[in-house]
């Protein structure tokens, strides 16, 4: 398997690209789940829904609508034009938002999921012992639900590595910029270079295969630890 | 006795609260309560009747409850004020043990140490470690503790953060009966060793025979008697307990102690009493239960029965029992009241009325503390 330079710099962008969303997306997730696990407003069911919205769309409809909104005359745009950023398709930010939107579901859920799994109770006793709301967010809420986070963690990571529509429709195909590994595969095939479409769809599918690996691992042994109840 | 002293600090609350999940559940407390800033009071009801919804307010779990709160002279809530959990010093044990399960025995103490106003000496934590007995699982996670374990290192953490209020919401409730007798005895030395007042919520009356000093009785959100727990539980219409547990109360002192027999004599403020010889620990006062069903009324003093304890008494009170045969009849004797629970034929037959004077024989009486 040799990987040319070309091939190894959309390695390196698809890993920056796929670590800067996944940064964010904890610091953007976590305030969402964390509302979403504790809240009985009626305003949970739209968030929820527009949150999971991307599970079930195919990439290029969100890829379309998300390209006119950042486009020039888009709300986006506007907004971006008037920061003096420029307009953000087809560049590498322009893929890090889109991103952002289609790994959202990864990483909301399994925090919900491990802040709704806590409960209110250890919350209480902390608060009882003096803990403050923020005290009780880093010294409880987050040592009880990193199984969540690690989770929601290697999901996004995972799943902005491996999108391909979006991409597509928001970045095209700019070498350093927007040309991630899923895209320049697709070129190598367009362009009958079957050879190194073999080699990066390789490096895909072990890389895929590994992170799940580590997530089922990770996750079974969770499992063994919460079973030992009592005594 | 600390019922009888008349604290001008102590803990006022006054509380309502609406519950309305759907429209059958709904559920209204609405309380007012004055109770002593030292020893143990007893928050006594049935299932549903308010007593954690009422902790809850006390310790500001319940944002939506109205009403004031002072806590010795401390002012935790009133219209305008309402000082968040964390502010106030006050240790809360639950129902389930709720330790942090992420940490070990001794890391959810050292998260109380940490956080309490105070600075913690080290003499204090040995202190309580010692009390509570949990010496030797300090090193342990919640998992691998039983349930006795984990309710003494969730006392023992409530401790540590020194609170100036510690409210403990039925913390045997979860547990079995052995597991219970475990913890009875730390939940003593606890008032023995540290002087903090404790609000402690039950529907076993024996538990609070045995702890409390002074008792709240609620009933479907509403207070129903509040006062020292030897005046409430010689009062025959309140329901403390089902038929066979009622009992009054007795404080008294060890005046003779007889070898031979294996008796002591015990004097109260309305005679005295022979009662089995017990060895008792450190202190010469005890405390006495006497189960109106031991108790019966004559009305010439009688010196051929076996029953060794007779005293003399008047009734103040009579009242009907759930089961249609039965009286119950509060007596006056001395300074100090007794149940006694008798057939509804007896009392015609002997023309028991008020004020009369009686011979009250005791058959037995549990020494409870």
């Amino acid at each position: 398997m040799n990987l040319s330079d070309g091939d190894m710099a959309t390695i390196w962008l698809t890993l920056r690209l796929a670590t800067t969303v996944t940064i964010l997306l904890l610091i953007l997730a976590t305030p969402i789940a964390w509302w979403l696990a504790r809240t009985n407003s009626w305003l949970k069911g739209l968030v929820s829904a527009l949150v999971a919205l991307p599970l079930v769309l195919p990439p290029t409809v969100l890829g379309f609508y998300l390209l006119l909104a950042m486009g020039p005359n888009g709300a986006i745009g506007q907004f971006t034009q008037a920061l003096g950023l420029g307009t953000l398709p087809f560049t590498f930010w322009g893929l890090v938002v889109a991103s952002m939107v289609y790994s959202m579901p990864f990483v909301v859920q399994p925090i919900q999921n491990a802040i709704e799994a806590i409960g209110n109770r250890p919350l209480e006793a902390a608060a009882t012992l003096g803990a403050g709301p923020l005290d009780r967010f880093f010294t409880v809420v987050l040592p009880l639900a990193k199984p969540g986070f690690m989770t929601a963690t290697i999901l996004g990571f995972a799943h902005t590595v491996g999108e391909f529509g979006i991409v597509l429709m928001i970045g095209g195909s700019i070498a350093g910029e927007t040309r991630v590994v899923s895209v320049q595969i697709y070129d190598h095939v367009e362009g009958l270079q079957y050879a190194q479409a073999h080699a990066l769809s390789g490096v895909m599918i072990v890389f895929s295969f590994v992170v799940l690996l580590m997530l089922y691992t990770f996750q079974r042994k969770r499992k063994a630890v919460g079973m030992t109840y009592g005594r | 006795m600390v019922d009888k002293i008349e604290c001008a600090k102590g803990i006022q609350a006054q509380f309502q609260l609406n519950y309305r999940q759907s429209a059958k559940t709904h559920f209204e407390l609405d309380i007012d309560i004055d109770i002593p800033g030292q020893g143990i009071t007893a928050i006594f009801g049935g299932s549903g009747s308010g007593k954690t919804s009422l902790l809850r307010c006390i310790a500001g779990l319940e944002q939506n409850a109205t009403g004031s709160l002072m806590v010795n002279d401390e002012l935790w809530q009133d219209t305008s004020v309402f000082v968040a959990t964390h502010k106030r010093s006050l240790g809360y044990v639950f129902q389930e043990a709720s330790l942090f399960e992420h940490l070990t025995a001794m890391g959810n103490l050292r998260y109380a140490i940490k956080r309490s106003a105070q600075t913690t000496n080290p003499e204090l934590l040995t202190q309580v470690v010692s009390v509570m007995g949990i010496e030797s699982i300090l090193s342990q996670f919640p998992q691998q503790l039983s349930g006795g374990e984990k309710q003494r290192v969730a006392i023992a953490r409530a401790l540590l953060s020194q609170p100036k209020l510690l409210l403990m919401d039925e913390p045997l409730a979860s547990l079995d009966t052995p597991r219970k007798l475990e913890i009875l005895p730390y939940l003593e030395r606890l008032r023995s060793s540290f002087n903090i007042p404790i609000l402690y919520v039950s529907h076993a009356v024996d538990e609070i025979v045995r702890l409390a000093d002074h008792l709240v009785i609620m009933e479907q959100g509403k207070v129903l008697a509040q006062g020292g727990i030897t005046e409430l539980f010689s009062r025959a219409d309140l329901p403390l307990g089902v038929s066979n547990e009622v009992g009054a109360i007795v404080e008294c002192k060890v005046v003779e102690r007889d070898t031979q027999w294996h008796l002591m004599r015990v004097a109260f403020d309305g005679g005295e009493l022979w009662l089995p010889n017990v060895a008792n620990k450190d202190s010469n006062s005890q405390r006495i239960r006497v189960l109106a069903s031991d108790v019966s009324l004559t009305l010439t003093s009688h010196t051929d029965s076996s029953i060794l304890n007779v005293l003399s008494g008047q009734i103040a009170e009579i009242i009907n029992d759930q089961d249609p045969a039965m009286s119950l009849v509060r007596l006056k004797v001395g300074k100090s009241y007794l149940l006694a629970r008798l057939t509804q034929k007896s009392l015609q037959n002997l023309a028991l009325t008020l004020g009369k004077s009686v011979w009250i024989q005791i058959k037995s009486a549990a020494i409870v503390r």
